[in-house]
């Protein structure tokens, strides 16, 4: 449903994504992986249309949308969940989920379940604004549920497991699950978690702005079982730089 | 009482009236009293020796409401009312005095409100000032209210001043004496475009022991249009204070935020943040992710903030 072909963007000079070729099939569930600046948001945000490649071209259901602009590609079904999202002065968080299914033509949508999928009490957070007073985690919750509030063909999620809870994962795996089967939803989610993981379909492995590896779920995590036993994992940034194929961080 | 269109429209603007109000009122168009009521409670009386009204609210009156809207429909109408407002003591009031300008002309229009307020012990006042213009004329829309203030022991005044849209001149002055206990909530939300200007200048007075006064100041400026805050506190005694003053500035406006506090006792707690800046580019891009254009997006944006 998605190509990327030969893509490329550059940055002031900098050579962000290298020469990226990526296919994405219907329906499945992809995870990103990669160390930090290997240009995981990078190629998200590329898709979504907030970078402009330097070169190369991207398809979606054979149309060739690399001029589309983001509005245009929002409007074809494409989401993305920031890694970073920004805060809104005044809106509340029931305003944004309600703006963020309002041009998907749903008349009512149920925010409480949209906020409980992300772990929210509903009552605490409807009328709370969407500023400096939430804390990190809770905007992350939030800026997953206006992803989940719309009926996407793909939506990519960057880093949602960043200030999620254990119980709330389990909840946030169903919601995935439930997306993918009852709107088809092609879903790509940028992830260092092992839990995540195993979530997915096919996993791509990203490295220095290029696609080192796209392999399956069992390959992959077959091939880091291998890397249980290093104890340092999960504090290690460095991870890939120093261990070429296990380390995922 | 007679409302036409235009003042309907006015009316609608300045007060969310849309017929004659329940309550007490008194309606001023082009400088004419255009329909008044007292109630038993409320007593609207005109004065004598200058254009305005005496309203005097009986102690203890609760959950009633005034509403003194002025209409100003022709072009060239220069106006200046003085209204004083006697609260009772321990009564509960919700005061709506907005102003609207419907200039059809190329002379001016100006309307002038000069304000007095006289808040007794343990009242409570909710005033809410709303300023519109509107017309096909090219003659300016001008506004300048003063307001004066007084909260005797343990009174609490919230006021909300409101300016969206269609007044090319408004400078506004505030002045607000806060004795023992008592309290203020100022919101103010201002939006100036084209080439208009506004000024505000709030003054606070914190003379009683744990007065109390918070100031809110949401502002937007677009096109060619200057905006000057001037937001003061004087602590007095043992008191609180905080002054919020945030504006977004667009295209090549102008704006000005000074935020002044000064304390003559060492138990004054004052505070001011005041921040000037662009809307933030990535509210825009997430707004675009959800399918708006970056217009809708910006007036999302702007819609909220002031609200
Ligand atoms: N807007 C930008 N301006 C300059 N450099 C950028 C920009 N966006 C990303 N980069 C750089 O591109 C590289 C990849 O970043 P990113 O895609 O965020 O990586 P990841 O998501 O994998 O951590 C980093 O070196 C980062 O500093
Ligand atoms: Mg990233």
């Amino acid at each position: 449903m998605l190509q990327v072909q030969n893509l490329t963007l550059e940055i002031e000079g900098n050579r962000i994504l290298d020469d990226i070729d990526l296919n994405l099939d219907r329906k499945k569930l992809y995870v990103i992986t990669g160390p930090n600046g290997s240009g995981k948001s990078s190629l998200a945000k590329a898709i979504m249309g907030m970078y402009k490649p330097t070169a190369g071209s991207i398809i979606f259901e054979d149309q060739d949308i690399t001029d589309f602009n983001i509005t245009e590609r929002a409007n074809l079904k494409i989401g993305y969940a920031f890694q970073q999202p920004p805060r809104f002065k005044g809106i509340t968080v029931e305003e944004l989920l309600e703006l963020s299914a309002k041009n998907e033509g749903q008349k009512d949508i149920e925010i409480c379940d949209l906020l409980l999928d992300v772990g929210l009490c509903a009552q605490d957070y409807l009328h709370r604004q969407v500023d400096g007073s939430l804390s990190g985690g809770e905007l992350k919750r939030i800026e997953l549920a206006t992803v989940l509030a719309r009926r996407l063909k793909l939506a990519i999620f960057d880093e949602p497991e960043a200030g999620i809870d254990l119980w709330s994962f389990q909840k946030l795996a169903e919601t995935f699950d439930m997306i993918h089967e009852k709107y088809d939803t092609t879903i790509v989610i940028i992830s260092h978690q092992e839990r995540i993981l195993k979530l997915a379909d096919e996993v791509i492995v990203m490295r220095e702005g290029t696609i080192a590896e796209h392999t399956t779920q069992d390959k992959f995590l077959s091939k880091i079982a291998r890397d249980a036993d290093c104890r340092c994992r999960q504090g290690c940034e460095k991870g890939a730089l120093y261990d070429e194929v296990e380390c995922y961080r | 009482m007679k409302l036409n269109v235009i003042d309907r429209q006015i009316l609608d603007k300045v007060a969310d009236l849309h017929s004659v109000p329940q309550g007490a009122y008194n309606i001023r168009r082009d400088g004419e009293a255009l329909g008044r009521h007292s109630t038993a409670n409320i007593d609207i009386v005109p004065k004598k020796d200058k254009p305005g009204i005496d309203i005097f609210i009986k102690p203890y009156t609760k959950g009633e409401s005034v509403h003194i809207p002025v209409i100003l429909s022709k072009a060239g109408m220069e106006d200046t009312v003085y209204n004083t407002f006697h609260i009772g003591e321990g009564s509960d009031v919700y005061i709506v005095a907005g102003c609207g300008i419907h200039n059809p002309g190329n002379r001016r229009s100006q309307h002038d409100g000069i304000h007095d307020f006289y808040v007794g012990k343990g009242a409570k006042v909710k005033y809410v000032e709303r300023h519109y213009g509107q017309g096909e004329g090219t003659g300016e829309r001008i506004l300048n209210p003063t307001t004066y203030i007084e909260v005797e022991e343990g009174g609490v005044v919230e006021l909300e001043m409101v300016q969206i849209r269609g007044v090319d001149d408004t400078k506004r002055n505030t002045k607000v004496k806060l004795h023992k206990d008592a309290k203020l909530i100022v919101t103010e939300r201002l939006l100036t475009d084209r080439e208009q200007e506004a000024h505000s200048i709030i003054d606070v007075e914190l003379i009683g022991e744990d007065s109390s006064a918070q100031i809110i100041s949401r502002s937007v400026a677009k096109d060619n249009s200057k905006q000057v805050f001037n937001l003061n506190l004087i602590g007095l005694n043992r008191c609180r204070g905080h002054i919020q003053c945030d504006s977004i500035i667009m295209d090549n406006a102008h704006v000005s935020s000074i935020p002044e506090i000064t304390a003559r006792h060492s138990d004054a707690q004052l505070v001011h943040e005041a921040a000037i800046g662009k809307i933030a580019s990535e509210q825009i891009l997430k707004l675009e992710t959800l399918g708006f254009t970056e217009e809708q997006a910006e007036e999302i944006i702007l819609e909220g903030f002031l609200k």
